[in-house]
């Protein structure tokens, strides 16, 4: 005891529900979207709020420390526009 | 090996102390508070060490320790009654998941109306969620069955939850003579930790994914192959149980007075005890009787009871549930096992003890004397819902005059 969980592989026929998650898995969802996020650099301070609300885990952080949006998967909600503090992102209509 | 006078309740947590448990999560249900407080108290004063974790419900406490299990922690958990059904959602999770988890179930009446006393509804409500549910008679049993449900849940072949039943207040809050078993001796015989993945930051896992519906129809079918394994892993683990410590039980099913009887009991759970007596009381009447008591209601002992059915001229199902509208639950396998193997031999199910009214071994033993005598009067009985009403309310007139008070 005392040494951690001991992996083992199942010795009867095993599936279990898991799944490896993978960017795109599902093809790119970022096709889904009617409208898109667009981020204004000289208003955004990098405080990362948007990164924290973002459900769908595409803002990504630029090397100057501003925002941008992996638009493969932005699925449009909106959330990023409107929990930032500066309005540093709007939505634009795609359609 | 130090010989306690030990509750059902603390026979469990001794048990899981021995176990080396990591992590322990409950909410205080009756007729179960007794096991966690005590786990409770080792942890405190340094006997066991573990994470106690309190939650604001039993939903909560299964998936707490779910979650520590599916990270690699040996886990325990244990409610009663309403706690339980309370939890059912999880319970169907942790199954699914495959994750080696141990959980005591104190059996107690479901309300409404509020009831404290001992049946086996709540219990038998969990019976096709994927756990492997066993039922004990008594505490050393307990105790017993609790150790082993460890190395059960967490045998490559199985990889399934185990639930160990004990009757509420019968067992739980009625002390007995129960040998302990030494620390040393169980961390021989128990090895560590095992499961089949681990869920850690690292391991990039997710669960709460879906599949498709055939992969899901193939999970299923998994479940059942893995409790098909549990039997043989359980006779194994009852065997060399008895090798290390002393006892074994005779690994599904326990059979007393079997080898020659004329009449099978099957039973489950404490009010065993009971109809054990009415077995050997009936033998000195001249009446062969048998108990079969099943020890383990999910993997279900088919074979055994193929093997019982097949030799004697009747059986005899007490449920302490009901089906209402169907069945008592543990005669819906008994049929199903009997007729699946063209079986003629004469079926009664006695629905009994619901909501705690006691069953001693006099009423055991009227009872299975009268249906004793329909068999042999006309050479064939088949009853599948006999209702042993409480005493004072055996007929159709006394029953009404309960129910006038409403009208």
């Amino acid at each position: 005891m005392g040494k951690g969980p001991i992996l083992q592989a199942p010795e009867t026929f095993f599936i279990a529900p898991l799944s490896r998650p993978a960017p795109g898995s599902v093809g790119k969802t970022g096709s889904w979207r009617t409208s898109k996020p667009v981020v204004y650099e000289d208003k955004c301070t990098g405080c990362m709020l948007c990164w924290l609300y973002c459900p769908e885990n595409t803002i990504l952080k630029t090397s100057n420390g501003k925002v941008a949006i992996d638009y493969d998967y932005c699925k449009g909600c909106g959330v990023c526009a409107a929990v930032c503090p500066f309005e540093a992102i709007d939505m634009v209509s795609e359609v | 090996m130090p010989l306690m006078s030990l509750t059902g309740n603390y026979a469990v947590a001794h048990a899981v102390r021995l176990a080396r448990v990591k992590v322990i999560s409950a909410y205080p249900i009756t007729p179960q508070t007794t096991i966690v407080e005590k786990l409770s108290a080792m942890v405190e004063n340094g006997e066991l060490d573990a994470k106690m974790v309190r939650v604001e419900s039993e939903h909560s406490a299964l998936a707490t320790v779910f979650g520590a299990a599916s990270a690699g922690a040996r886990a325990f958990t244990a409610t009663s009654s309403h706690g339980l059904l309370y939890m059912h959602e999880v319970v169907w999770w942790a199954a699914g998941s495959r994750i080696p988890l141990v959980m005591a179930v104190v059996t107690r009446a479901i309300g409404p109306p509020w009831n404290i006393h001992v049946d086996h509804q709540d219990i038998f409500d969990q019976r096709d969620t994927g756990w492997i549910i066993g039922i004990a008679q008594e505490n050393q049993e307990v105790l017993d069955m609790t150790l082993q449900a460890f190395k059960l849940s967490e045998d490559p072949r199985v990889y399934l939850p185990v639930m160990v039943g004990l009757d509420g207040f019968i067992l739980s809050h009625t002390r007995a003579p129960v040998d302990v078993p030494e620390q040393e001796l169980v961390d021989e015989w128990l090895p560590p930790r095992r499961q089949p993945y681990v869920i850690s930051p690292e391991s990039n896992y997710v669960m709460g994914n879906i599949a498709p519906d055939e992969v899901h129809f193939l999970m299923r079918y998994s479940m059942h192959e893995a409790m098909e394994a549990a039997k043989t892993v359980i006779k194994e683990i009852d065997k060399e149980y008895g090798e290390v410590f002393g006892r074994s039980y005779g690994g599904l099913i326990e059979c007393h007075n079997c080898d020659d009887a004329d009449y099978i009991i099957v039973i489950t759970g404490s009010w065993s005890g009971d109809a054990k007596v009415a077995s050997d009381m009936l033998r000195e009447n001249g009446y062969k009787v048998g108990v079969a008591r099943i020890r383990y209601i999910r993997p279900w002992p088919k074979e055994e009871l193929e093997e019982l059915g097949s030799r004697a001229k009747g059986i005899i199902v007490f449920d302490r549930a009901i089906s209402m509208g169907g069945y008592g639950p543990l005669y819906s396998d008994v049929a199903g096992t009997l007729y699946s193997n063209g079986g003629k031999t004469s079926l009664v199910g006695v629905i009994a003890g619901l909501a705690g009214v006691d069953v001693g071994a006099e009423t055991f033993k009227e009872t299975i004397t009268s249906i004793i005598h329909k068999i042999e009067e006309n050479g064939f009985f088949f009853e599948p819902q006999l209702w042993l009403l409480p005493k004072d309310y055996s007929s159709r007139e006394k029953m009404m005059e309960v129910a006038k008070r409403w009208l």
